[in-house]
C-alpha cells in the first residue's frame, strides 16, 4: 500500500522549477545554488522525480522570496542550458507575444 | 456621478492602511503566502504570468474625468503606461509591483476608487447599462439601485465567504446592454401599473457550464430589492456546493434543484425578512439619489445645423456617427461610444496618455463623465449634438474613433495567455489578426452588426458563449486550436452559441471566420438581416459546411 505521505511526480525529460518573485511577480527559476534567477538558462535541471522533488522542496522553503513554485518541462540547448518547452513557459520567459500599448 | 460621503472616504483610507500593513508583513515574512493570498484577493490583487495584476472596481461603470486621470496616473507611475478595461466594467493594471501596490491604492482612494469586490468569493461589483441615465429606452436610472446594492453588499458579513464569486447586473432599458441574463442574478427594472419593480433572474452564467438565467420573480416591488436579494444569497450560501469548485456557482444549484424549487426556497426565506430592516423607504432612496450629481443639460434642438452639415458633407464622420452615436433621452444630446478596438491593437486597452486626453475631452464636451461598457469600450453619456463633429475630430487624433462599434472588429477578448495564468491559448493576437483582416471600414459596415467574442480558456472571460461568433482557445499538444460557436446572444433574447465542429488551428482561424462571414453575405435575405438573424434562420449547417471546406 502506498503511504499517503509518499509524493509522486511524473517527470518526462529535463525539468526546471519556476515561480514568481514575491516582491514584483517577475518569473524566476531556481538555480543549482538554491537561489533564484530571472534567466531560465541559469536554472537547475532535474531529470528524475527525486531530483525535481528536491528542487521543489528548496523552492517551497523559500516562499518569502518566490511564490507558487512548480515544475516545468524544459528542452536543452546544444550547450546543455535549459529552454522553455511549451508556449506558456516561452511567454513567461520572453513576455507577451504582442506589442504593449504605447510601445514604439 | 455618485459622490462618496465621509463614511466611504474614511473606510477607503482605512482599507489602504490595512493593506499596506498586510503587504509589509508579507514582505517581512511575518505572513506566509497562504495567509496573504486571500487578503490580497479581497483588494483585487492577482498574481498572473509575469507580474501582479490589480483589478480596480469602477462601480456600475461610471467614472469622473478626475477618476480617469487618476487611473492614467497609476498606469504611468506604477505600471507600464496603460490599462485594460474588462467585460465587468473594471480596469486592470498588469505590471504593478507588490511593494508599490499600497501607494497605487492610496492614490486611487483619494478619488474614491479601489479594488474591493473585484475578486474572491464575495458579491462582486454590480454592473449596469453604460448608457444609464441617458438612454432613451430606460424606465429610470438603474445606477441608483446599483449603488443601493453596493452599500448593502460591501463587507456584508454573511456573504464574504460564499461558495463562489457572485455577480449581479441590472438594466432599466428595453434593450439589454448589461448582459443580465448571463449573471448570477439579473435584474430588469420595469413598470407595472405605474409602480417600479424588478424582474429577477437567477442562475445565469458562462464558464465551463453556460446557463441562461431563469426568471424566479416577474415583478418585485423596488422597496423589497435588498430583502429579496438577501433571501436569494442566503439560499445560495446555505445550499450551494462547496465540495467542487466547478459546481459551486449558483447556476449549478438552480440547475440541479430546478428554478421552481429554488424560487420556493427563496420565497420561504423572504417571507421571514421582507418587512424587516432591509425594506427600502423613499427617504433612504432619496438620500442616495441626492448624492448622484446629474449634469444640468442645456435646452437644445435635435439635429442642429453643425451636425446636419457634417453628416451631409463628410462621409467619414457619417460612418462614425452611424455606429458610435446613439439617441439620448434629452433633446439635442447624444450618447457617444469611444472605440477601444483600433485595428491591430489589443481590445479594451487604453494608454495613460489616452486616459488623460479622454478625461480632458469629457470635461470639454461631456460634462466630465465617462462610462465603461462591458464590450470593453468607453462611453460619453452626455454630449451636445452640435459638438459631435468637433468631438469626433479630437477622438480621431487620440485613436478612439474607429468606426466599428457593434461591428465585426468590435471584438470582446480576454487577456489570454499573453497575461493570464489560467489561459490555455492566446486571445489578443487572434483579435488583432481579425481586425487587420477586416480593416476595411466600408466592408465591415456592409457586414453590419456582428459580435465576435474570444476566450483563451473555458473560464470564458471573453464571453464566447454569447458571441454571434464565439471563439474558444484550446490547447492540444502545445499547439493552439480554436473552437467556434455560432448564434450566441447576450441581450434580452440571450442564448448560448452552438458549436460548429472540431477546433481549427491557430493558422486557420482568421480564414475560417472570414468564410463564415462570406457565407452570411451570400445567404442573407438583405443587408437588413443581421449575421445572427441569418444563423437563426438557416441553422449552423451552411456555415459549418463552408468553414470546414478545403481552402
Amino acid at each position: 500500500m502506498t503511504s499517503p505521505l509518499q509524493r509522486k511526480l511524473k517527470i518526462h525529460g529535463p525539468t526546471v522549477v519556476t515561480a514568481n518573485r514575491l516582491a514584483d511577480g517577475v518569473s524566476v527559476w531556481l538555480t543549482a545554488a538554491g537561489g533564484w534567477s530571472e534567466t531560465i538558462a541559469e536554472a537547475a535541471v532535474g531529470t528524475t522525480s527525486d531530483e525535481v522533488l528536491r528542487l521543489l522542496d528548496i523552492a517551497h522553503a523559500d516562499e518569502n522570496t518566490a511564490v507558487g513554485a512548480y515544475s516545468a518541462s524544459a528542452t536543452l540547448a546544444a550547450d546543455g542550458t535549459p529552454q522553455p518547452a511549451n508556449l506558456r513557459e516561452r511567454i513567461r520567459v520572453s513576455g507577451p507575444t504582442i506589442s504593449l500599448p504605447g510601445a514604439a | 456621478m455618485y459622490v462618496y460621503d465621509e463614511f466611504d472616504r474614511t473606510f477607503l483610507e482605512e482599507r489602504v492602511a490595512e493593506f499596506r500593513d498586510q503587504v509589509a508583513r508579507r514582505l517581512s515574512g511575518e505572513l506566509n503566502e497562504e495567509e496573504f493570498k486571500p487578503l490580497r484577493l479581497m483588494n483585487g490583487v492577482y498574481l498572473q504570468l509575469h507580474a501582479y495584476m490589480l483589478r480596480v472596481c469602477i462601480p456600475y461603470g461610471t467614472l469622473s474625468s478626475q477618476q480617469l486621470r487618476a487611473l492614467g496616473a497609476v498606469a504611468r507611475k506604477y505600471d507600464r503606461g496603460y490599462g485594460h478595461f474588462t467585460t465587468r466594467q473594471n480596469i486592470q493594471f498588469n505590471w504593478i509591483k507588490l511593494n508599490e501596490l499600497p501607494d497605487a491604492m492610496a492614490d486611487l482612494a483619494k478619488v474614491g476608487i479601489h479594488g474591493l469586490q473585484t475578486s474572491g468569493n464575495c458579491i462582486r461589483n454590480t454592473t449596469t447599462d453604460p448608457w444609464a441615465g441617458a438612454a432613451a429606452d430606460e424606465v429610470e436610472d438603474p445606477r441608483l439601485y446599483a449603488e443601493v446594492i453596493r452599500q448593502w453588499s460591501t463587507l456584508h458579513p454573511e456573504f464574504t465567504y460564499l461558495p463562489r464569486k457572485f455577480k449581479i447586473a441590472i438594466t432599466a432599458a428595453r434593450h439589454d446592454r448589461a448582459a443580465i441574463r448571463v449573471h448570477d442574478i439579473g435584474l430588469r427594472l420595469h413598470k407595472r401599473d405605474g409602480e417600479t419593480g424588478f424582474e429577477v433572474m437567477v442562475g445565469g452564467g458562462l464558464g465551463r457550464s453556460p446557463f441562461i438565467g431563469k426568471t424566479i420573480k416577474d415583478f418585485l416591488p423596488k422597496e423589497h430589492l435588498l430583502s429579496y436579494l438577501e433571501a436569494v444569497l442566503r439560499t445560495y450560501n446555505l445550499g450551494g456546493r462547496r465540495d467542487n469548485i466547478y459546481k459551486a456557482r449558483i447556476k449549478i444549484q438552480v440547475h440541479e434543484m430546478g428554478a421552481e424549487a429554488f424560487a420556493q426556497k427563496v420565497e420561504a426565506e423572504w417571507a421571514e425578512i421582507r418587512d424587516g430592516a432591509l425594506k427600502l423607504d423613499e427617504a433612504a432612496l432619496d438620500a442616495i439619489r441626492d448624492r448622484f450629481q446629474i449634469p444640468d443639460l442645456e435646452t437644445l434642438d435635435d439635429q442642429p445645423a453643425e451636425l446636419a452639415r457634417a453628416l451631409a458633407t463628410d462621409a467619414a464622420f457619417a460612418r462614425w456617427h452611424a455606429n458610435s452615436v446613439a439617441p439620448h433621452k434629452t433633446k439635442g444630446h447624444a450618447i457617444v461610444t469611444l472605440s477601444l478596438k483600433p485595428v491591430g491593437a489589443p481590445p479594451g486597452d487604453a494608454t495613460a496618455d489616452q486616459m488623460d486626453a479622454i478625461a480632458d475631452l469629457a470635461d470639454r464636451y461631456a460634462y466630465g463623465e465617462i462610462r465603461v461598457a462591458h464590450e470593453q469600450n468607453l462611453t460619453f453619456p452626455y454630449v451636445r449634438q452640435k459638438d459631435l463633429p468637433a468631438l469626433w475630430a479630437k477622438l480621431k487624433e487620440i485613436g478612439v474613433a474607429t468606426p466599428n462599434v457593434g461591428l465585426i472588429t468590435d471584438i470582446i477578448s480576454c487577456p489570454g495567455l499573453d497575461y493570464c495564468a489560467l489561459a490555455n491559448t492566446r486571445s489578443i493576437p487572434i483579435a488583432q489578426k481579425l481586425t487587420e483582416r477586416f480593416a476595411d471600414e466600408a466592408r465591415i459596415a456592409d457586414i453590419g452588426r456582428l459580435h465576435v467574442n474570444i476566450s483563451g480558456c473555458i473560464n470564458a472571460c471573453g464571453h464566447h458563449h454569447v458571441g454571434h461568433i464565439g471563439i474558444l482557445g484550446v490547447e492540444k499538444k502545445d499547439e493552439e486550436f480554436f473552437q467556434i460557436t455560432l448564434g450566441g446572444k447576450g441581450n434580452s433574447k440571450a442564448r448560448i452559441g452552438e458549436l460548429i465542429g472540431p477546433a481549427v488551428a491557430e493558422s486557420e482561424i482568421v480564414d475560417v471566420v472570414e468564410s463564415l462571414v462570406d457565407t452570411y453575405l451570400n445567404l442573407r435575405t438583405s443587408p437588413a438581416e443581421t449575421f445572427v438573424a441569418a444563423v437563426e434562420r438557416l441553422g449552423i449547417e451552411p456555415f459549418k459546411e463552408r468553414a470546414y471546406a478545403p481552402r
